[in-house]
């Protein structure tokens, strides 16, 4: 087969189609967009016609995908990790269910925080629902892995997670593909019973699965993804999990590390492999992307065992991703001084586009913060959190998808008058319109400006599940429909949106201030996609 | 034989297909690439920067190393800054002299260029007006690329091939005039 030049989410997006999916389901989010982008885009995805539709989120996402596999087929389903915390509840009793289809789910964490609120490792929540988690440490494996996941998906009757950092996500390689397999046929689930988790049947199949553990720990000794490389200096024994391999064989260009290596890549973590590094090796190094995780696994609690270096010791940073450099220190290698960046040289954050509208929504809305004061805007996750840095500094909260509606409310609540959320059109329809209804119930008095660019501008303009819907949706949750007010985020109306939200700041109860304009992003890519369909 | 290039730039700048014709070119020779990406936030008009190594070897790290660069190849003068310390002491620095101000505190920087010019090869080039003379001024990503061209060690036809493969969608006339823009680059560099 020819090698192909792909992204590691791209490499796993072409093996997901080879390995026979009939669907993918997915919300964006940075680093894993592009794996459902490319199976949109994909040939054999097109003429097989598999579900390919972005989710409203990605809770919505991993259930769509069980219900596939109840019915048999395969299913692959990607978030980026804070998404995994939304869709927790049913990756946690999916693991206790087990799938019918053969069952992936690929978690991008952002280490180093690139295009997130946090760094969490998602192979916890691996380890906690008890299901296997492969970490490709290149694209290669990352093809390779996936396509495999799913036939071992289907053996051990578990979903399997896919888990990788934004480096191999966004990093480029050559990619030798396999033939691609066809869909499975529908086919029922032999227990009809399987996916009932009424208590009874519950506990049954909770201890289904505790019962698999030793199974899958042997299936781990055995994989051909984790592997014990010999090594005559036993000083040091050095376990490496996922892309962590890579930093260290940086230090060892020829190839030839002295030390002997454990390279994991599919957990639980192989034991005896492990067990073998301990009784060879003076001590032993641990790299891993992310949380300490296996670090923490080994690490002597009484400190009477073998010493454990890494992340918690300090011979490797504490938190942010890996590099070369980090692997070279801990090595007790000498690094040469490198050239230093000069002191004229000033930062460049992130910024608002020429001409986004939600510049138009901030000034407006700075205006009449200027009388009312400031610290009393929750806001949300997209575009328009960069509202929080200067020239703007218009917003105070970005915590999770939605959180600015429930936030303003409990503020209200606490007698704080008046409050603002500003969430855009996708995070509202994603996590937002629950805590509306709350507000409904209770006549919070909350003034939400739902700043809709009728896309999922921050990941790359992807559709919104909000287009076109989002009065009738705000009056079907019971807002009022006189306090559903209407917007265009452009300079020369500055005047009436001033007009627009003082007037609803003035009314006690829940205001609606909906400001529409298309993303300027969004506009340019689908005039590009225009001319090359007029073209062809 | 490897090269380890870092590239620079500003979000919405399009340094990714200087990225992608290096890449078409190192595929048709058969050559091993890593190329580590920006995508998300900092697309927004922030920092952005891709690690490219390519090699006759398997290469491990998708990061270059610090101080390992064999060069900086930069669409915007204040970036090619940003990244200094990945610079190996014998790399060059390529950069393009007209300035993307988009923060209010954009600093002067003809003095600290005069200062690092004694300490490593540098080769500045106001790519826009080139590329604007060439009659396309989107080409001048592939004026950088051309200018850039004598530190990499891929043969300059390969690399041509290379833009040829990425902008083939779009016409004979963008890829000619890309091509016209690398070999502008490229002579307007062999010069100095």
């Amino acid at each position: 087969m020819e090698r192909k030049l792909l992204l590691g989410v791209e490499a796993i997006g072409q093996a997901a189609v080879d390995a026979g999916i009939s669907g993918v389901y997915a919300y964006p989010g940075t680093p894993s967009t592009e794996i459902t982008e490319y199976i949109q885009h994909n040939k054999t995805a097109g003429e097989r016609n598999i579900h390919r539709e972005w989710s409203a989120n990605e809770k919505t996402a991993l259930e769509a995908a069980l219900g596939m596999s109840y019915a048999g087929k395969r299913a692959m389903v990607c978030m980026k990790h804070v998404g995994l915390n939304v869709a927790a509840d049913v990756f946690m009793n999916m693991a206790i269910t087990g799938i019918n289809g053969g069952l992936v789910i690929t978690v991008a964490d952002d280490p180093s925080q690139h295009s997130s609120q946090n760094e969490q490792d998602s192979r916890f929540y691996g380890k906690f629902a008890m299901v296997p988690v492969f970490e490709p440490s290149n694209q290669q494996e990352a093809y390779d892995m996936t396509y495999e996941a799913f036939a071992f998906s289907e053996k051990t009757g578990l979903p399997v997670m896919m888990r990788i950092p934004t480096r191999l996500a966004h990093s480029r390689a050559g990619v030798v593909p396999k033939p691609v397999l066809d869909e499975n046929l529908l086919r029922l689930p032999e227990n009809l019973m399987q996916f009932m988790l009424l208590p009874a049947y519950g506990r049954k199949y909770y201890q289904n699965l505790l019962d698999k553990q030793g199974w899958l720990e042997e299936l781990s000794e055995k994989s051909a993804f984790n592997n014990y490389f010999e090594g005559k200096e036993k000083s040091l024994g050095i376990v490496c999990c996922g892309i962590a391999y890579n930093y260290l064989m940086e230090n060892y260009p020829d190839g030839n590390c002295p030390y002997p290596v454990v390279k994991i890549t599919h957990y639980p973590v192989p034991k005896d492999m492990l067990q073998q590094l301990e009784n060879e090796c003076d001590e032993l190094l641990v790299a891993e992307e992310g949380y300490p995780l296996v670090e923490e696994m080994l690490s002597d609690f009484f400190g009477k065992g073998t010493k454990v270096s890494g992340r918690l010791n300090g011979s490797l940073p504490r938190r942010g991703e890996l590099n070369p450099d980090h692997l070279a220190k801990a090595l007790g290698k000498e690094l040469e001084k490198p050239l230093e960046m000069p002191e004229t040289l000033v930062g460049r954050p992130p910024s608002l586009c020429a001409g986004c509208g939600h510049q138009d929504t901030y000034d407006a809305l700075n205006e009449v913060i200027a009388d009312i004061g400031n610290g009393r805007v929750f806001s949300d996750i997209g575009c328009y959190t960069l509202g929080a840095l200067p020239p703007y500094n218009t917003i105070n909260t970005c915590v999770d998808m939605g959180a600015s509606i429930t936030m303003a409310k409990g503020a209200a609540d606490a007698g704080l008058s008046p409050v603002f959320a500003v969430i855009g059109d996708s995070t509202f329809t994603h996590s937002g319109i629950t805590g509306l209804l709350d507000c409904v119930i209770e006549k919070s008095n909350v003034n939400i400006l739902i700043v809709d660019n009728e896309t999922v501008a921050m990941t790359g303009g992807q559709d919104s599940s909000a287009k076109g819907r989002i009065e009738k949706i705000c009056e079907g949750v019971g807002v009022n429909p006189e306090h559903i007010r209407l917007f265009v985020p452009l300079k020369k109306n500055h005047d009436e949106i001033v007009r627009i939200i003082r007037e609803e700041i003035a009314f006690n109860g829940v205001s609606v201030i909906i400001g529409r304009r298309e993303c300027v992003q969004r506009v340019a890519k689908m005039k590009k996609l225009n001319k090359v369909k007029k073209q062809a | 034989m490897k090269t380890d290039i870092i590239l620079a730039g500003v979000g919405g700048q399009g340094i990714l297909s200087i990225a992608a014709s290096l890449g078409a070119a190192a595929l048709n020779e058969n050559y091993y690439l890593k190329q580590a990406e920006t995508h998300g936030m900092s697309q927004r008009g922030g920092a952005v920067v891709s690690h490219l190594r390519i090699a006759d070897h398997p290469i491990y790290s998708d990061l270059i190393p610090t101080g390992s660069a064999d060069l900086i190849l930069s669409v915007e003068p204040m970036e090619a800054l940003r990244y200094l310390p990945y610079l190996s002491p014998e790399g060059s620095l390529v950069t393009n002299t007209a300035e993307f101000k988009n923060i209010p505190n954009y600093p002067e920087l003809n003095k600290t260029f005069e200062e690092l010019a004694h300490k490593i090869s540098i080769i500045r080039i106001d790519a826009d007006q080139m590329a604007r003379d060439k009659g396309n001024p989107k080409a001048s990503n592939m004026v950088m690329l051309g200018a850039a061209s004598p530190f990499i060690a891929i043969h300059d036809d390969i690399i041509i091939k290379g833009i040829e493969t990425i902008f083939r969608e779009k016409g004979e006339k963008i890829v000619n005039q890309n091509v016209e823009a690398f070999k502008a680059g490229r002579a307007f560099a062999l010069q100095k």
